[in-house]
């Protein structure tokens, strides 16, 4: 059997986070290994192909498609300013000259004989990756991009939106138990990434783009605050394209839960320091999870754990997150882990374990698939 | 050898996998005796792994091969020999006569098809690629009054793994299917997993030479027969086993190990779903009846149906219970989920729970009440990738079609809709919510209040979803897939006989029904409108039927008309639904509380007690 349990999501106060930046087509790589990184300097660019727009000549000027190569007056490869007249032709006994002027400035790919169509191609679109994290480049992918790693604290959350930012951490929540309102949010917030304890209400994300903020850390979000804020119902976990003007990483779940005391501590313990964060969520195969990376500005050394590293094994005396009601959000230690499948509430059978509550001692029975590791 | 050797080999000893994109199951089937001295085939064992196609393995084969060594330790065969090679033919208890597999690993097959007009030629292309088990990621033709550069863009965006280009019926437009072609030219789509992009062509062959010139160079074109030969023909075999080809040779040769895998099996590798489709024809044409599969997973919905021996398959791309689970809520909006859950539950905290399922999706129901609620999500999303289905399974579009005066007062049949309830006969469910519910009759509710067969329906669940194994088995050996999938994969849970009509008032007698039970007992019972009644009837057994429905009500044989059948039993047993068709529930809430209770307590579904205790959850 696979993981019976949904692995954890990482908390790490020291680890090397590698990030792979990589180019959607291939291109030009302006570092080399060993450079030094900021996360807005450039490491790679190149240029997607330009839009592609397909004229149909025959049926404009009036012609018969086989005649279309002949009355086109650039060659196919040719690049042409906007506003060029690249065909003409004649009717009513060459009385009247119909042409086609080309509107966006582009080069001809092909002319068929047959549909009487021309495709012509934009200029070259530039795109460039940003490095995204402070750190060392350690690998080359030759046309194709970088690996950069560093030595950073680390926090996964569960859900987020928007894309890559970063900014200085604010910790605007007294305890984990916090909910941060529109009050609590101030223009002296401008382009910092602030924490939240257990809720960021609809108001206050709201007030946090009118100031400029770069991103918020909560413990939980309500659905409905998040609907009302994309305006759309998000169907399947694919984030991170919102262009909302923030950046949003839960790192427990929807509704009000408190953030885990580790990552909150974690966070705390890093105020005032610069972080990059990314909301991008995909919850699919491949599975790609929001993430908070404080760099710690250490040198990269041999002994420090990846970031990647794999997760500890479920057993007794481990320490637990349950994900699912009842006792949603409360922590752990694994007391008992029976072999055999157990009789739930809603009369499934499941294979269970069972959990001394942190907040009173409590032994609940949760299924297997209803934890989630804690991972250091 | 060839694949009609293969039929006739003697078969005792089958080993057969299924590479999902998390887990592999392995199955092994035997011929063993039953208990009259018979040799039959019987699925004896079954092994999974982790699927091992991404980071850090890699390779498909480990866990494959974990699986198959799954099988070895419960069966105590030897399948593998030391260098892992499967061992055959079958020896005593070494080795295995046949290994075969399928895959829907690595986001299974996905493909965009081209035709001219959407509801004809486009359409005939996306039933090819359907039934060929890939995914349809989009549908582009000349009348989707998208722009050109936008349909260039879509192309470019998505990256599918295969095109399949039609349009144009043999000897017709020339120039609308070359306009396609150039766009495609154009978008110069690149495959998601490298080299050359397979296209296969299968449109108005006047322009085969014409789209070579276009398509050759830079792409893996292949050409095969128009879908779409003739307005009232479709042909969809050539291109289906095309793109089944191709999957093999490009788009699975370039996924990690699948290049040893395919030297493991006996017969390609085939898309999971491709595979599940073939085992449903298989029994639907064996036994002359008309079938409608489902499958319901993660993501995404499979919907099958046979009906006179037209096959037809569609994917609700978005349609599932975890990772999708809040698009169902999406599409098909809280009040209609809530209609089937018998309490109350205020509307931030639902929207909150279905969104932690769909960030942490393999989360089971804990308590009973989130139990109901996903049952419930469960309903509305068979409902709606059946809905979905039922608009593509047509009659062919754009042929001329002479009309009686009597098709004109037929029921159903204006929509063109291949999918007739009352003509069906056998409703096979299969996916997690569907097959490990608690109790096996809330999966036959699931199935009558999202798909309401009409008239006499046998229900059932696929056990462990063998089916798609049985499927490839069937190339080989449909003798043994047929004789599996009735006695290991499939469980009878019962039958549903459902009067379709409405009555003006509840508790009108809608019918009259006799029971003739197999211990000779006789039951005689009226029904009332908006009830149910659940009768015993074990696996096997078998009853018979009368039932006289009244005026306003058809049970099959015309309003009013009595009917007589045989029916057979299951683990429910006879389920007799009194509440008419299509099925409409009480719009007024505690009304409608109070019959999903008097229904739930009828057929012994949940222990209700704790929802009335228990006001708003």
């Amino acid at each position: 059997m696979g993981h019976a349990y949904t692995p954890g999501l990482k908390v790490t106060k020291r680890a090397v986070v590698r990030k792979q930046r990589l180019l959607p087509i291939k291109g030009d790589v302006l570092v080399k290994k060993g450079d030094k990184v900021k996360p807005n300097d450039i490491v790679a660019k190149t240029e997607l192909p330009g839009i592609v727009l397909p004229v149909n000549l025959a049926n404009r000027l009036g012609v018969l498609p086989a005649d279309v190569p002949s009355i086109v007056t650039i060659k196919e490869d040719q690049r042409v300013e906007a506003e060029t007249t690249i065909a003409t032709s004649k009717s009513f006994f060459g009385l009247f000259t119909n042409e086609y002027k080309t509107p966006i400035a582009s080069t001809l790919e092909s002319v068929s004989n047959i549909t009487g169509q021309l495709i012509l191609r934009g200029d070259p679109i530039p795109v460039e990756v940003r490095a995204y994290i402070t750190g060392t480049v350690t690998e080359i992918f030759p046309e194709e991009g970088v690996m950069i790693e560093e030595v950073a604290a680390y926090i996964q959350g569960i859900f987020g939106i928007g894309g890559e930012v970063d900014g200085t951490l604010e910790v605007i929540s007294e305890t984990l138990d916090d909910v941060v309102d529109e009050h609590k949010i101030k223009p002296e917030h401008k382009g910092k990434i602030l924490v939240a304890g257990s809720l960021v209400t609809g108001a206050a994300l709201n007030k946090a783009v009118e100031y400029g903020v770069s991103g918020i850390i909560t413990g939980g979000f309500e659905d409905q605050d998040l609907k009302a804020f994309l305006g759309y119902d998000i169907g399947v976990a694919i984030t991170g394209t919102e262009e909302k003007g923030i950046s949003l990483v839960v790192t427990e779940g929807f509704g009000q839960i408190k953030m885990a005391p580790r990552t909150f501590n974690l966070l705390k313990s890093h105020n005032g320091h610069l972080v990059s964060i990314n909301g991008s969520t995909q919850i699919r195969a491949g599975v790609i999870r929001p993430e908070v990376i404080i760099p710690l500005g250490e040198e990269l050394q041999a002994d420090i754990p990846s970031a990647e590293s794999e997760g500890a094994a479920l057993k007794i005396g481990a320490y637990l997150r349950i994900i699912r009601r009842p006792n949603f959000g409360e922590i752990g230690v694994v007391t008992e882990l029976p072999p055999d499948p157990t009789k739930l509430d809603s009369g499934t059978y499941a294979r269970i374990l069972k959990l001394k509550l942190n907040k009173n001692g409590e032994e609940v029975i949760v299924p297997r698939s209803n934890v989630e590791m804690i991972e250091e | 050898m060839s694949d009609e050797n293969k039929k006739n080999l003697d078969i005792n000893v089958i080993v057969a996998t299924d590479c999902g994109s998390t887990t592999t199951k392995a199955i092994l089937i035997q011929k063993i005796q039953d208990e009259t001295g018979k040799w039959v085939y019987r699925q004896t064992f079954r092994g999974e792994a982790p699927t091992t196609v991404e980071a850090p393995f890699e390779d498909v084969t480990m866990g494959v091969l974990n699986a198959i060594n799954e099988l070895e330790d419960l069966s105590g065969l030897k399948i593998l020999d030391d260098d892992n090679n499967i061992i055959r033919p079958a020896k005593g208890k070494i080795g295995t006569d046949v290994y075969i597999s399928t895959s829907s690993a690595g986001g299974g097959l996905q493909m965009m098809v081209t035709g001219v007009v959407r509801n004809m030629s486009a359409e005939s292309a996306e039933r090819a690629a359907l039934a060929a088990g890939a995914i349809v990621m989009d549908v582009i033709s000349a009348n989707d009054k998208r722009l050109a550069h936008e349909q260039i863009e879509r192309i470019r965006q998505l990256r599918p793994d295969m095109m399949l280009l039609a349009g144009g019926i043999d000897g017709g437009t020339k120039s609308h299917v070359m306009e396609m072609t150039e766009l495609v030219s154009a978008a110069a789509p690149q495959p998601r997993l490298g080299g050359l992009l397979p296209i296969i062509y299968a449109g108005n062959q006047d322009v085969v030479e014409a789209v070579k010139d276009k398509l050759g160079a830079k792409t893996d074109l292949s050409i095969v027969d128009n879908v779409r030969p003739t307005l009232d023909d479709e042909n969809i075999a050539p291109a289906r086993d095309k793109i089944h080809d191709l999957f093999m040779e490009h788009v699975m040769a370039q996924a990690p190990g699948y290049k040893k895998l395919m030297k493991m099996t006996d017969v390609p590798i085939m898309p999971t779903p491709g595979a599940v489709g073939l085992i449903m024809e298989e029994i639907a044409k064996r036994d002359g009846i008309n079938v409608v599969g489902v499958d319901i997973g993660g993501a995404t919905t499979d919907v099958f149906s046979v009906f006179d021996t037209k096959f037809n398959r569609t994917v609700s791309a978005n349609l599932g219970m975890s990772y999708s689970i809040s698009n169902v809520f999406a599409e098909a909006g809280l009040p209609n989920v809530m209609r089937w859950v018998p309490f109350n539950m205020n509307e931030k905290q639902l929207r909150n729970s279905i969104k932690n399922k769909m960030i942490r999706p393999t989360t089971i129901p804990q308590k009973l009440e989130d139990l109901v609620l996903e049952q419930a999500v469960a309903k509305e999303a068979l409902r709606l990738s059946f809905v979905q289905h039922r608009e593509f399974a047509t009659e062919l579009k754009g042929t001329q079609k002479k009309r009686t005066i009597s098709d004109a007062f037929a029921q159903g049949g204006g929509d063109g809709s291949l999918i007739n309830m009352m003509r069906l006969d056998m409703l096979v469910g299969s996916g997690g919510v569907l097959s490990h519910a608690p109790k096996r009759v809330q999966t036959a509710l699931m199935l009558l209040d999202s798909f309401q067969p009409e008239g006499f329906t046998t229900l059932t669940v696929d056990s462990i979803f063998m089916m798609p194994q049985l499927g490839v088995l069937t190339e080989i050996s449909p003798e043994a897939a047929v004789q599996v999938f009735e006695r290991d994969c499939i469980i009878y849970l019962g039958e549903s006989i459902a009067p379709v009509g409405h009555a003006k008032k509840k508790d009108d007698i809608i019918a009259e029904y006799k029971i003739e039970m197999p211990d000779g007992k006789i039951i005689t019972e009226k029904l009332k409108y908006g009830s149910m009644k659940k009768y015993p009837l074990a696996v096997g057994e078998k009853a018979k039927l009368t039932i006289t429905p009244n005026a306003k009500f058809d049970m099959g044989a015309g309003k009013g008309k009595s009917m007589t059948k045989e029916v057979s039993g299951g683990v429910v047993g006879l389920i007799i639904d009194g509440r008419g068709r299509p099925l409409n529930l009480p719009t007024e809430a505690s009304e409608r509380v109070r019959k999903l209770t008097e229904w739930m307590e009828e057929l012994e579904i949940y222990p209700t007690k704790v929802f009335k205790d228990n006001k708003e959850v």
